[in-house]
């Protein structure tokens, strides 16, 4: 944070640096430097934000939606927290907890991008699935982004649900596009049999994953923490190479109770699969540990050796030879951080949608310096394109200002053709109410011109990634690189909502058509009915619109902390940018 | 340190009036080639003067010094044989040999090893070298402690009360002992250094305190003659710097106060003496003066007194007829170069200036900070230093060391660092600096007396300059009080350890050449929460559980179950050194930190203080050995001198099996169980390190 200060003023001090030069540029001799001086000058691109923050607006937003941040905080403890009576089970048994053994597994001081910390939130009534029963996330191990799965032995005994799997699969295929190591740190009672019928086709998946992963090279290691019973046992045994951890991690397609139902030979688990008989005899595992600690300590030495430049360069003995009464000066990094405070987002955002906002003012709280070159400004306004650095990476943002007319659409397209052409990672800010209707709008052809858009956006090969800040709505869900549209992320805020349209609009529509229906059978139509049909409608849209309905089913990859925004993509970009940008080939465009 | 420049007026002068007093014109040998027959930091000290004369120089070194730093700074260097000193810096033969191969026309002694040794005075002059030292006669005046008692008694020095002669019969000396009256010392004539040094407080010691000192006396310096003198209860050790040149002139520069000492040697020295009059200066000086006159000394030599801290009577003690130890605080206060005038005068020139020309200025300490355990009984240590960071040298302060960081201490030799000495206007001033210079002397990898110094330096009594020689005797208890680790102290350590943490990731991701990753940027971001990260220490035994949160601004840190607490840090740094700087709501704690995979080291201005890191239980269970107690280990790095057991034998519990020489003192293993010597590691001779095996015992059933 210290650092970040530091380079923030270091950074207000060039702006005023150019400020002065501009003062200086006055006197008369100077006046051929000024012309050719204020070609290079950066200035010109930064983001003037137009916010007051003393206005009443500013205000009233701002403390609604801290109320939603607060929310979304409090519930996410609530998740975090363990179960305390598994907690201390699992404690006696000298184990780590899952999130614990993620956090010694990183590289100490790193940040740990974790997904869909709310999956399963309210999904299963009154089973808390507490994160889908699994962690999962990109973090640093030995110097290389990785992504992690640990299972959560405090829910279900670990047990897998269909969420789980999905949220496992999700990860895999982070993991893929990515093309980041994996470290699976499994700790699981097996299948959730009742549930089993949801999943057991789906689940397969994942050692299909294994396996092609492997294929591309993508190195996978395992920690046999707890039970690996049946198809879990895959697991590990699909790894490039596992760790097993001695009186604890057991591994076996069938546990002792199927054996002697199958077999009616009686077995011990530690027997039948445990660390001894898998490092000595079978050769199911590579590398006994003693305990939860030595195993990670033993994931990372395998990691160290895994010939990446990155893991090649990493030296784990730094932050202990490291003297800091003997460090030369802060560590230079020439990112800056952007000119106005990511809080000021609160005052900005209108939490209950009502309002529109200017993107802009996003855009200045995410991006390096606040600098945005904007492209085609006065052109199909209700579509803000333009370029930026994040941590330093370049990027295309598009982002909305409104409902997305024909001139937006072919913007859009546009724009996003120029990124692809030239390999530059998208970030969509999505709030939109979806693409403009009306006879006009038709007859200018919104409904080609949208398409074109939806077709660069999906044929884009370059890392897409997508923050829903507001209302994400019909087609324009699909315009802006919604879920199907396969953004490497995509993340919500707790204020935005997700639905093929609005829950007054959809209760409009269908008061519409029984109104009609009442009008052909001749029936009397009043406002009393229209209120009763409309309210029950209004009410599960207005629920399942939710960013919480949908982060629950992993339709994201979570919702965040608007203030937080400009961390998560960068990380996000970091973790996109691992794998090689491919050439874009785009399809058909109706013209 | 009086510039070259001064020397050089004043020098003609002197040449012109000796010429016509003495009548005889100065013989001058040119010297510009000097081999320093000597180690560590008096090596580099001497090679230093060397190279500000222009003066090539020439080191020795034994195996264990092949890459210590006066080998590295000298223009040329010569092995002379293994570690041991009898068989490298005790080898005057050698040392002779490679002197007259590199045509040095001189050898400087040092302090130690052969600067007290008639032989080798003579070995020198034989060889036609220049000794630079006192003349072989006057060492052996003064070497024999019965003989020069007798020459000061002629000149006229105060000597105290006692009986020196030949006849060592006990019941003859213990007549002699009734003359003199108790309390009573005994010493070895031929000894020094508290070596065969005993003190009768009534007659039933005497014999048996007679006996030990004889034992001691005949291992150490193969002579068992002992002197028996008056012992002065409150003494003080005050010496008297001398110069004389070889027309019979001679010179003081002023008394040195060495009197805090432990185990007989010295830690503390400074300069002038406290608590003296000018007149009483002068009759030190003036009596030191005509003490070294009596032996026809020539060059630098030490006329140490014992000064009855009651009725400030002095009386002669010995006479050190070489550079000492704690010279540079007489440097300090005078601006003389000792060494530059050692050279100028071995090579036949006067003294540069007359007692009337020699200034005093200001006040000057000396403090030594050596391997050793001050909480231990002061047992000397061994090891490598690991980290060494010491306070920056100026016109004020001298670092006078010999070693640098990765170097060892070894059991080989005398176990001091480092001499730290500071100068001030007057004796407040001076010790000031001395406690906050010392503050920034950071040494790990090795116990050191740095925090002992400290205390030291601070207490009350020697603040008032109320010193005598049994001042750590007397003051044990506030010298050594039971030190519990603050909370503020644990909660700073794990700030450093994790604020270090978060740098190495950031250097990390340089090395791999992303200095943009938003992974190390935004330490310990986690999504929708906070990362508390702990932080375990094992103090005196105890786990003590740091937890610690980086905030919006900061951080927050909580020891064990008490309150978070918000915490600020900025890093200083202050002439060239940094720091951490830390505000624990409102309370502003400056430190340093050092780190390993085992500890945090924090150094503030009480000192060092070392706090274990819990390690995980892994590492320890890899060993499988359980902790035997029926096994006797080193307690401390050193030659194993004798194995009293064989393989099979029977032991009794507090029977001696083993002895280990460690810094010249013996350790004596003794079995703590009733069992059978099951194996023995090691012979005698062999090195050893701390917490080796040397002898396993199985433990019989009862």
């Amino acid at each position: 944070m210290i650092l970040q200060r530091v380079r923030d003023l270091r950074h207000r001090k060039i702006i005023f640096g150019i400020m002065l030069s501009r003062i200086n540029i006055k006197i008369p001799f100077a006046t051929n430097a000024i012309i050719h001086r204020g070609l290079h000058l950066n200035k010109a691109s930064v983001i003037q934000t137009k916010v007051d923050q003393n206005s009443t607006e500013y205000q009233e937003n701002f403390a609604s939606l801290q109320i939603l941040v607060n929310e979304l905080k409090e519930i996410t403890r609530n998740v975090l927290t363990p179960d305390p009576v598994a907690a201390k089970r699992d404690l006696s048994r000298n184990k780590l907890l899952a999130r614990e053994r993620v956090n010694r597994l990183l590289d100490p001081g790193t940040a740990f991008l974790e997904l869909s910390q709310l999956a399963a939130y309210n999904l299963y009534g009154k089973e808390d699935i507490k994160s889908g029963g699994m962690v999962t996330g990109i973090g640093k191990v030995c110097g290389q982004m990785t992504l992690i799965t640990a299972n959560d032995a405090t829910v279900k005994g670990g047990s897998m649900y269909p969420v789980t799997v999905k949220k496992h699969l999700r990860a895999q295929e982070i993991a893929q596009e990515n093309r980041l190591p994996c470290i699976y740190l499994v700790d699981s009672g097996g299948a959730n049999l009742p549930r089993q019928a949801e999943f057991f086709v789906d689940g397969g998946r994942v050692f299909y994953n294994q396996a092609v992963m492997s294929s591309m090279g993508i190195p996978q290691v395992a920690v046999v923490m707890g039970s690996c019973t049946a198809g879990g046992a895959y697991v590990p045994t699909m790894s490039d190479e596992n760790i097993i951890v001695k009186n604890q991690g057991t591994l076996f397609l069938g546990g002792p109770p199927l054996v002697k139902a199958a077999l009616g030979e009686i077995v011990t688990a530690e027997e039948l699969g445990g660390a001894d008989l898998h490092c000595k005899v079978s050769g199911c595992s590579d590398h006994y540990a003693l305990d939860d600690e030595h195993a990670l300590f033993l994931a990372r030495k395998v990691m160290e050796n895994l010939n990446l430049r990155t893991t090649n360069k990493y030296n784990d003995n730094l932050r202990l030879d490291y003297e800091i009464s003997r460090q030369d000066n802060d560590i230079q990094t020439d990112i800056e951080e952007p000119l106005y405070d990511p809080s000021e987002l609160y005052g900005i955002i209108n939490s209950q949608l009502t309002k529109n906002f200017d993107v802009r003012e996003v855009i200045a709280r995410i991006v390096d310096g606040s600098k945005f070159q904007e492209f085609k400004k006065f052109y199909g306004e209700t579509l803000v394109c333009g370029f930026a650095k994040l941590y330093g990476n370049t990027i295309g943002i598009v982002g909305n200002n409104g409902v997305l007319f024909s001139e937006s659409a072919l913007k859009g397209s546009h724009f996003i053709q120029l990124c692809s052409q030239r390999g530059i990672p998208l970030l969509f800010l999505q709030n939109i109410t979806g693409f403009m209707v009306g006879k006009e709008a038709e007859s200018q052809g919104i409904a080609k011109n949208g398409a074109k858009m939806v077709n660069a956006v999906a044929t884009a090969r370059v890392p897409k990634l997508t923050l829903i800040i507001g209302g994400s709505y019909g087609a324009g869900n699909y315009g802006m690189c919604g879920r199907a549209y396969s953004p490497r992320f995509l993340y919500m805020w707790p204020n935005s909502k997700i639905a093929v349209m609005g829950g007054a609009q959809a209760a409009g529509v269908l008061a519409q058509i029984t109104e009609d229906q009442f009008k052909r059978a001749g029936k009397e139509w009043t406002q009393e009915i229209a209120d009763k049909i409309k309210a029950p409608l209004i009410k599960q849209f207005d629920d399942e619109s939710s960013a919480y309905y949908s982060t629950a089913r992993l339709w994201d990859d979570g919702i965040i902390d608007p203030v937080d925004s400009r961390k998560v993509l960068g990380m996000s970009l970091a973790a996109a940018l691992n794998a090689p940008i491919e050439p874009t080939r785009h399809g058909v465009f109706r013209m | 340190m009086l510039s070259r420049a001064k020397c050089l007026v004043k020098f003609p002068h002197h040449a012109f009036k000796r010429t016509f007093s003495i009548q005889t014109k100065p013989e001058i040998k040119p010297i510009n080639k000097v081999l320093i027959a000597n180690r560590g930091e008096i090596a580099v000290r001497v090679i230093k003067t060397c190279k500000k004369l222009g003066i090539r120089t020439v080191a020795v070194f034994s195996d264990a010094d092949a890459k210590s730093l006066h080998v590295a700074m000298a223009d040329e260097a010569y092995h002379i044989g293994p570690s041991l000193s009898s068989k490298s810096y005790l080898r005057g033969d050698k040392i002779i040999d490679v002197a007259i191969m590199t045509g040095s026309q001189a050898i400087h002694p040092g302090y130690g090893f052969l600067s007290e040794s008639q032989e080798f005075s003579k070995l020198c002059d034989k060889s036609n070298v220049i000794f630079i030292g006192p003349p072989e006669s006057a060492i052996r005046d003064m070497g024999i402690k019965s003989t020069s008692k007798y020459i000061m008694t002629e000149a006229g020095v105060p000597c105290i009360s006692g009986y020196h002669g030949e006849n060592q019969n006990d019941d003859f000396l213990v007549q002699e002992a009734e003359k003199i009256g108790y309390p009573l010392m005994i010493k070895a004539v031929r000894g020094g250094g508290g070596k065969g040094m005993r003190i009768a407080l009534n007659a039933e010691e005497f014999l048996p305190q007679l006996h030990s000192a004889r034992t001691e006396s005949e291992k150490a310096f193969g002579d068992s003659t002992m002197l028996l003198e008056k012992y002065v209860r409150s003494p003080r050790h005050v010496e008297v710097q001398v110069f004389a040149d070889r027309y019979g002139d001679a010179v003081y520069l002023w008394e040195r106060d060495c009197s805090v000492q432990r185990r007989h040697q010295k830690i503390i020295e400074e300069a002038p003496a406290p608590g003296i009059s000018e007149e009483l200066r002068r009759q030190l000086g003036e009596a030191a003066v005509r003490a070294a006159k009596a032996v026809k000394y020539v060059g630098a030599g030490t006329v140490e007194f014992i000064l009855d801290k009651e009725d400030l009577s002095f009386h002669f003690m010995e006479m050190n007829t070489r550079l000492q130890v704690e010279h540079p605080i007489t440097e300090m206060i005078t601006g003389i170069d000792l060494v530059d005038w050692q050279i100028r005068i071995a090579s036949g020139e006067p003294l540069p200036l007359t007692q009337d020309e020699i200034s005093r200025n200001g006040h000057a300490f000396e403090a030594r900070i050596y391997a050793e355990d001050p909480g231990n009984g002061f047992l000397p240590g061994a090891g490598p230093l690991k980290h060494l960071s010491t306070p920056d040298p100026s016109q004020l302060v001298r670092v006078e060391t010999g070693v640098r960081e990765g170097d060892d201490v070894t059991v080989h030799y005398d176990p001091m660092i480092a001499k730290l000495v500071v100068w001030g206007q007057d004796r407040s001033q001076a010790l000031n600096s001395l406690i906050s210079r010392l503050s920034e002397y950071h040494i790990t990898g090795l116990e050191t007396n740095v925090n002992f110094l400290i205390d030291l330096a601070k207490h009350e009594y020697f603040q008032k300059g109320d010193v005598h020689t049994g001042f750590i005797n007397q003051h044990y208890d506030t010298l050594f009080p039971s030190k519990v680790v603050k909370n503020e102290v644990l909660a700073q350590a794990a700030l450093g350890l994790i604020i270090n943490e978060n740098n190495a990731a950031l250097i990390n991701a340089l090395r791999a050449g992303t200095s943009n990753d938003p992974f190390v940027l935004n330490s310990d971001f986690r999504i929708n929460s906070n990362h508390i990260r702990t932080v375990n220490f094992v103090v005196d035994g105890k786990d003590q559980q740091v937890s610690l949160m980086q905030s919006q601004d900061g951080f927050k840190v909580k020891v064990n179950d008490g309150e978070w607490k918000n915490v600020q840090v900025s890093k200083v740094k202050e002439s060239g050194r940094f720091s951490l700087k830390v505000n624990m709501d409102g309370a502003v704690y400056k430190y340093s930190i050092v780190i390993t995979p085992e500890s945090v080291t924090l150094f503030n201005e009480e000192g060092k203080t070392e706090l274990q890191i819990k390690q995980p239980k892994f590492l320890a269970s890899s060993g499988e050995g359980d902790v035997n107690k029926a096994s006797l280990v080193a307690p401390m790095p050193g030659i194993i001198d004798k194995i009293f057991v064989n393989v099979g034998d029977e032991v009794q519990p507090g029977q001696s099996v083993a002895v280990i020489i460690a810094m010249k003192m013996e350790y004596v293993l003794k079995a703590a169980v009733c069992g059978k010597v099951k194996s023995i590691a090691g012979h005698v001779g062999d090195n050893i390190k701390k917490g080796v095996t040397i002898v396993e015992i199985e433990a019989s059933e009862e």
